[in-house]
């Protein structure tokens, strides 16, 4: 494989969800500048979700009057839960919009919210969506005006009378400055700032109430004035701090979860000269020769949702049962808009234990072959092949649906040695590839669900 | 100085934790034979304040006007506090000095949400204080070299058995996971690479993960298919749970934590029936398997631990119900505890925050009193902020 086409696969890996080796090669005679380009044009119009309405889920008081109960109201929310969370797997594994998609992906772990309501989720993130690539202040306002963060972190309790300080300390702990830049002072005197930030109860839109609205003098971060909670946005966006506090988290997503403080210090001299614009912050990572140096590739982890997403985009899996997709993210311990708490989730080797990596190595055999890693037909038999199923195969099991002809067809006459360039970001031991080919000799189905099947199929 | 007390003092350094295990001289890893702790988590938020009954408490009374247990019903401890009557089959540890009740345990700024707060026991943090490892995988991190050694009876492993480098199993059907780990694809990968030498990156940790897991469940399914455990528990899930560690134990595994969970104490609506179930099935659970392990010569080498995210607000609410509170108990069952019976004051119900009880002990300064003298650990390298051991084992 060219050292062009390994940087293909290296690129889609991280700034969207893989690509299938067709993709790749189809892309492999333009410039590495073009391809970057043409993964920030194909995200520049934004699909939206729009599953879940606003009077979807009827005001509890309306909805115990009409003579629902409890338990009604708690299915009802459950099922425009899942009904969300689909709307947008389905989407990661459709859409062309890979990057923003990646993007929104970073901002929904960045700015975790864990709340029932699905509407206020949905509205959350397509504010992520919309201002994925957009200057960080922006984005920032907007979360913080948003019903579901205000909800998330009681700032509908934070009055003039009694200041609740959750949202200040997190807005400063996990979303600008990190830990060790602010003082406990700080922190309360910011809470005052946002005191009367709000919103309705009926349209959800934001609402600044006045009356509960602290207009006192404040000191924050060493300033002194009768600061706004914009104006409190404003400081931290002066503090340098902020950038590089977001530049490493950036880092460790798209680079490397090793994090190197001097590349992440240059980055964030570029973001905060640059007014904080997201775009061009990541357009200078994916340009620099850095990002594709060797102990860049395959260094990271999948999360389960790479994983699943990756897996689906590359071998255009259609799923039939909804309840699986759930299960999946559930028992791999990432689930779509249900983050462990505000911190998101933590990542890296946290991901991996024994039940989810042997979950991990058996997902690609579950889903693309009913779970069988060894095959014993040879189904790459071309009479057999072509006998009656057209290459289609739908898994019984797990209800996936896909077309091995098309992908056979893809790797055809790939060396074992190409076939795992192909699939895996890391190259695993000769001598696993050598018993792959021993094993599955005349078999182009069975090599991929093996190397699929292998620990490196994890890295990315 | 001599060469123990040489070796605990360097493992004050936190770079000590860098080692590898194998490294590790054995003493330190392994110094007090079989011991082992059995966690057992009430998932929910169990309404304490009707499992330990402040039964001569007007204030209980007026706040319990529908859920109150009445004082001729509660089984009496002392003059204050009773149990639940569905705790009857406790009733003779307590007698025998082999359980402690602890009161009014906590810790700063309680959070409300199940989660956070069950994520801030697992993990031992402070209320404002994320952090990614538990306080049995920081256990695991520096003190063990297997996975096995900390065992949860489930399909999913809980944030509490995850260290840094080394993780606990979740171990269902000890047979169907050493099935899944026989896949002739899998084993062969992990034989292959056992060979080699492996890196400290992504790549060397999933294939010591793999091999790890590989050989765990191997030893903990050649271990323990020799036995037959034959004791009579309760036909419930929760007891099904029980009998396995007591056969796991009875095989003579290795294994130090074993991490249990009983689910569906978040009783807002029609507590009463419910609660009362729940706590039978608990109590039930527990005698059989204390009485099982008395029978083969375990007990001496156990310790319960059992405790809740938190408890329930003191007042009770218009469903019948009990709404998120904070402070609560923890029960500790050992054939040698330090303090026995119930070892500190009952709560305070005329002073509470908002409707809830003060916490007055941090649940951190009793994972480290167990860390310290049952796990011959290190609890100042593994529990943040230098807490003081509640002694009481």
């Amino acid at each position: 494989m060219t050292t062009h086409l390994k940087y293909i696969f290296h690129l889609y890996n991280r700034a969207g969800f893989g690509i299938s080796y067709k993709e790749a090669l189809a892309l492999s005679n333009k410039s590495m500048k073009e391809i970057i380009d043409g993964l920030f044009s194909d995200s520049t119009m934004a699909t939206y979700l729009s599953v879940i309405k606003p009077n979807d889920l009827p005001k509890r008081k309306d909805a115990i009057n009409s003579g629902m109960s409890k338990k009604e109201i708690n299915k009802l929310i459950l099922q425009k839960g899942v009904e969300l969370n689909m709307a947008w797997v389905k989407h990661l594994m459709t859409t062309t919009n890979a990057i923003r998609e990646k993007q929104t992906l970073f901002w929904h772990n960045h700015f975790a919210c864990r709340i029932r309501n699905p509407y206020l989720l949905q509205e959350l993130n397509n504010i992520h969506r919309k201002f994925a690539f957009s200057n960080f202040r922006d984005l920032l306002v907007e979360v913080s005006k948003s019903s579901a963060m205000l909800d998330f972190l009681n700032n509908q309790q934070n009055k003039k009378e009694h200041p609740n300080e959750n949202f200040a300390r997190e807005l400063m702990e996990l979303f600008t400055l990190g830990r060790g830049n602010y003082t406990e002072e700080d922190v309360k005197e910011s809470a005052r700032a946002f005191t009367g930030w709000s919103y309705d109860k009926d349209t959800f839109e934001f609402q600044y109430k006045e009356k509960h609205h602290d207009f006192g003098e404040k000191t924050f971060l060493t300033h002194k004035g009768t600061f706004g909670g914009e104006d409190i946005i404003n400081m931290i966006m002066d503090n340098r701090q902020t950038a590089i506090f977001l530049c490493r988290k950036l880092y460790r997503y798209y680079v490397n979860e090793n994090v190197d403080e001097a590349r992440v210090k240059a980055l964030a001299e570029f973001y905060f000269m640059n007014q904080y614009n997201t775009e061009m912050l990541l357009k200078k990572i994916f340009m620099a020769d850095w990002f594709f140096a060797e102990n860049n590739i395959g260094s990271n982890i999948k999360s389960p949702i790479e994983l699943l997403i990756g897996l689906s985009r590359q071998y255009h899996i259609k799923y039939n049962n909804e309840k699986l997709l759930i299960q999946l993210q559930r028992q791999l311990g990432q689930v779509l808009f249900f983050p462990p708490n505000v911190a998101g989730w933590p990542g890296g080797k946290s991901w991996i234990d024994s039940s989810t990596l042997l979950l991990r190595m058996r997902l690609p055999s579950l889903v693309l072959n009913n779970g069988d890693i060894d095959n014993d037909e040879r189904t790459d038999d071309p009479d057999d092949m072509f006998n009656e199923t057209n290459g289609e195969q739908t898994n019984q099991k797990f209800g996936t649906h896909l077309n091995w002809i098309d992908i056979l067809k893809a790797h055809e006459g790939l060396s074992i040695e190409k076939l795992s360039a192909a699939i895996l970001a890391k190259q695993p031991n000769e001598k696993i590839l050598n018993t792959i080919n021993t094993e599955a000799a005349n078999n182009k189905k069975e090599q991929i669900i093996k190397l699929l099947s292998l620990p490196e199929y994890n890295l990315c | 100085m001599d060469r123990r007390n040489f070796i605990r003092s360097s493992a004050l350094t936190s770079s000590y934790l860098l080692i590898p295990n194998f490294l590790k001289p054995l003493e330190y890893l392994d110094i007090k034979g079989n011991k082992n702790l059995v966690i057992i988590q009430l998932s929910g938020g169990n309404d304490w304040l009707n499992t330990i009954i402040p039964f001569t408490n007007d204030i209980y009374f007026k706040n319990r006007n529908k859920l109150g247990i009445k004082a001729d019903k509660v089984i009496n401890l002392n003059k204050e506090l009773g149990f639940n009557p569905a705790l009857a089959p406790l009733k003779e540890f307590y007698d025998a000095g082999h359980m402690s009740i602890v009161n009014n345990v906590g810790y700063p700024n309680p959070d409300r949400s199940h989660f956070r707060s069950m994520d801030i026991w697992q993990s031992a943090s402070g209320s404002s204080e994320y952090l990614s490892t538990g306080w049995i995988g920081r256990y695991l991190d520096s003190n063990c070299k297997n996975a096995h050694q900390a065992i949860e009876v489930d399909n999913n492993l809980s944030l509490a058995l995850k260290g840094e480098k080394l993780k606990g199993m979740a171990v269902k059907d000890a047979q169907q996971l050493f099935k899944q780990t026989q896949l002739p694809y899998f084993k062969n990968i992990a034989e292959i690479e056992k060979k080699e030498t492996l890196n400290e990156d992504n790549q060397g940790y999933l294939y010591k993960t793999l091999i790890e897991t590989v050989s765990s469940a191997e030893y903990i399914y050649e271990t323990s298919k020799t036995k037959t455990n034959s004791f009579d528990y309760p036909n419930t899930d929760f007891g099904k749970q029980l009998k396995n560690v007591a056969t796991f134990i009875e095989s003579g595994l290795t294994t130090k934590v074993y991490y249990v969970s009983l689910t569906g104490f978040d009783t807002h609506v029609a507590q009463m029936n419910k609660h009362q179930k729940l706590l039978e099935i608990y109590a039930e659970g527990i005698a059989a398997f204390i009485k099982n392990l008395k029978g083969i010569n375990k007990f001496d080498d156990s310790l319960l631990f059992t405790f809740s995210e938190f408890g329930r607000r003191v007042e009770e609410n218009a469903s019948g119900g009990t709404d998120h509170g904070t402070a609560g108990n923890v029960f500790l069952f050992g054939a040698n505890l330090k303090k026995k019976g119930i070892v500190n004051e009952g709560p305070d119900l005329a002073d509470l925050t908002d409707g809830d009880l003060k916490y007055h002990l941090d649940f951190r300064n009793i994972y480290a009193n167990i860390l310290n003298n049952w796990l011959s650990a290190d609890a100042n390298i593994l529990i943040n902020n230098s807490v003081v051991p509640y002694e009481i084992v």
